[in-house]
């Protein structure tokens, strides 16, 4: 390393000819949530409070089952999104790659859970 | 992982108080950034007094002043006096300023100057810009064309030219990149606002013909996308660039070629 050039420095790895795709879809993704976290809180916090059967019958409409699946669905792909950035930003070398994997495979997990847990509401008995 | 505290070496204590000039009236008090690579010991901030009955209004004739009456020992840069050299950036009040064209009467109460931030320190007030310059070097800074060359000139609209306005104008002195929270804790893969901004200046130069080539080169998570548009970079900017604009102009050509 003590003998590389500025420039060699610089120039490092080169481009990694990819980051457009995560730039565009995290702000698709912003965009979405933009309207699901609305739709979804509404139903949600007006449910609050109340029984198993009637948030069991809020969930059986399919919009809001639907609505509440897209939420977990792009709400866990937009922190997972923004925690990578976050990431990338702060924790650098083999703890950032491992910080990353621990973070991709948690919030695939809490989406799983969350869509379960909707279908399970709304399609229980 | 980032350093939010300053290494032990690098920790400031308080350093030597100048004696105040004898007689005058009108004196203005100067905390000034020293280190030394020689003596080994942590940089200090020197305390100055200046007469300025007898100085002149930028913060540039203050340090010329206290060089050249005070202490022959202050290092800085500094060349055209006049904001196009770009030579003088330093940290002052808080911000980083071409000290040229800085008025000592916009600050209130001590004038506090330092290094530009989270650079390398060659001496007192000299940042070591090897890296900086590397990475504007890195972006191909020049006309790049595959047709044979005019006989003349490469000939550009007066609208193609009126493109380059408020990018040409960046005079290099890393104001910007050094003001860059991205670019403190990520500077060896970050390109900084000031390179982007240069990148963008060709990228978008009518008489350039390696447009895609260019936006291939800054396709990357850390060399491009490492910018969050905090824009302290376009705050900053002794010449009132937009470089967080040109950045986000870069990033929309990325989308576009790709959506």
């Amino acid at each position: 390393m003590g003998y590389l050039t500025d420039r060699a420095r610089v120039e490092g790895l080169g481009s990694a000819k990819l980051g457009t795709g995560h730039f565009w879809e995290q702000r698709i993704s912003a965009i979405a949530l933009l309207f699901l976290v609305p739709l979804f809180v509404f139903p949600f916090a007006s449910n609050l409070g109340g029984g198993y059967d009637e948030v069991k019958a809020a969930y059986a409409h399919p919009v809001n089952a639907v609505i509440a699946i897209a939420f977990f669905l792009t709400g866990f792909l937009h922190l997972f999104q923004g925690l990578q950035v976050v990431i990338e930003d702060y924790v650098h070398s083999r703890m950032g790659m491992v910080l990353i994997i621990a973070m991709r495979l948690l919030c695939t997990l809490f989406a799983l859970v969350g869509v379960y847990a909707v279908i399970r509401i709304s399609l229980g008995a | 992982m980032v350093e939010f505290a300053l290494p032990k070496n690098s920790r400031i204590r308080t350093g030597k108080t100048w004696p105040k000039p004898e007689g005058a009236k009108n004196v203005r008090k100067f905390l000034i950034y020293r280190w030394s690579p020689e003596d080994g010991e942590n940089p200090r901030v020197d305390t100055y007094f200046v007469d300025m009955d007898t100085c002149g209004p930028m913060v540039l004739d203050a340090l010329i002043k206290i060089k050249n009456e005070i202490d022959p020992t202050l290092t800085f840069r500094r060349s055209c006096r006049e904001g196009i050299c770009g030579s003088c950036a330093m940290n002052i009040d808080g911000g980083n300023e071409l000290a040229c064209i800085f008025g000592l009467d916009e600050i209130k109460g001590d004038v506090k100057i330092y290094p530009l931030p989270h650079m390398q320190v060659v001496k007192d007030l000299i940042p070591d810009l090897t890296q900086f310059y590397a990475q504007h070097a890195s972006i191909m800074p020049w006309l790049e064309t595959k047709t044979n060359p005019p006989h003349k000139e490469w000939r550009q609209s007066i609208e193609d030219r009126k493109q380059l306005d408020g990018l040409y104008e960046c005079v290099m002195c890393a104001c910007c990149s050094a003001s860059c929270p991205s670019y403190w804790w990520n500077s060896d893969r970050y390109l900084g606002p000031a390179a982007l901004l240069h990148a963008y200046r060709w990228i978008i130069d009518s008489r350039d013909e390696a447009t895609g080539e260019r936006l291939d080169d800054l396709e990357d998570p850390f060399k491009l996308y490492r910018c969050h548009t905090i824009m302290n970079c376009a705050q900053t900017c002794p010449k009132g660039l937009n470089l967080a604009k040109a950045i986000a102009e870069v990033k929309k050509l990325m989308v576009q070629r790709t959506v």
